[in-house]
């Protein structure tokens, strides 16, 4: 364990190396920024970073054992078809996630396959 | 369209809460009096961060081991901030509040979406509720250290389920494949080869590569 003014160190670093990441871009000359590059980045980035969070925050699941990944296909799949369909936010959020919990929790997908 | 700042910010609240709940048991788990986990996520306001401090922490890391690895892990802000430059700088004075709350789920309601009306209000009530699910999320799990009412397994699926919805709001207003297939291409290729932690900064640099030497479509504005 850490003393207090030690831990505060440690907390102050890794809140500096935090601000440092997300101020950057604001602190780069604005002629740096105007161009083409920049221009196609911030048109195309936020879908590109989306999928890229989906596929980050699934990384970790297993999918070479039972349930082979399921849950999170299924519940993924609910939430993206429910989206199209219904278009409202906190319903596709709250149904796919409570389906994935109960997938989760019960193991029922694991049961069903009697493994 | 949300006008709501509030509503907008709710599903966060789904993901934070437990996540900041897991952070606190971690960290009072190492011996730590409960405050330091809800002012780390009052000064820090970073996940994964924050989760990486408590294996560095464990291992006896020292500041700079903690600045080094937190600069690499959240280097993809970067990316964040880059996009929504001219939408913070119209923010005046608040700027600097909603810039040093730009995380991950932050940045993800923001970017999809057209400035609001009242930007500057709605960006930072957006901003101060997400923190808010956050730190709060962080003193639960430190006092009740897994006591809980019910058992919240998986509820943090509900922030992949609002990148999902995120992405699928984004790609209904203008869909070009070609940068998406190198977005999954650079995550396949990261995910083989490299260990988790760096896989973001990775990904997301790849994939921006491929963003910008892909050829520029016709008709986009």
């Amino acid at each position: 364990m850490k003393e207090p003014l030690e831990l505060i160190g440690f907390i102050l670093a890794m809140a500096g190396a935090t601000v440092l990441t997300r101020f950057l871009p604001f602190w780069l000359p604005g002629k740096w920024l105007d161009n083409s590059f920049v221009r196609t980045l911030k048109e195309g980035l936020p879908a590109v970073i989306l999928l890229l969070l989906v596929v980050y925050s699934l990384k970790d699941t297993p999918v070479t054992a039972a349930p082979w990944g399921l849950p999170e296909a299924l519940a993924l799949g609910l939430v993206v078809a429910l989206h199209l369909w219904k278009r409202n936010a906190l319903l596709s959020i709250g149904v796919g996630t409570a389906l994935y919990m109960v997938l989760f929790q019960t193991g029922v997908l694991t049961s069903v396959w009697g493994l | 369209m949300k006008t709501n700042a509030l509503e907008t910010s709710l599903p966060v609240a789904f993901g934070y809460i437990p996540l900041g709940m897991a952070f606190g048991v971690l960290l009072v788990g190492l011996g730590y009096d409960w405050w330091w986990a809800p002012l780390m996520g009052v000064v820090i306001f970073a996940g994964s961060a924050q989760f990486l401090a408590v294996s560095l922490l464990a291992a006896g890391a020292g500041a700079l081991d903690a600045f080094v690895a937190t600069l690499l892990l959240n280097l993809r802000h970067v990316f964040y901030g880059l996009t929504v430059l001219d939408r913070y700088r119209a923010l005046g004075w608040g700027r600097y509040y909603a810039i040093f709350g730009l995380t991950d789920e932050t940045f993800s309601l923001l970017a999809g979406s057209p400035p609001h009306a009242h930007d500057r209000r709605y960006v930072l009530s957006v901003t101060v509720l997400n923190q808010s699910w956050w730190v709060l999320g962080c003193a639960l799990g430190a006092l009740a250290g897994g006591v809980l009412p019910f058992r919240t397994e998986g509820l943090a699926f509900s922030l992949t389920a609002l990148f999902a919805v995120l992405l699928v709001e984004q790609l209904l207003k203008s869909f070009r494949p070609a940068p998406l297939l190198g977005a999954l291409a650079s995550a396949g290729l990261c995910l083989a080869v490299l260990p988790g932690k760096y896989f973001l900064i990775a990904s997301i640099s790849l994939a921006a590569l491929v963003l910008v030497i892909l050829p520029v479509p016709r008709g986009t504005k």
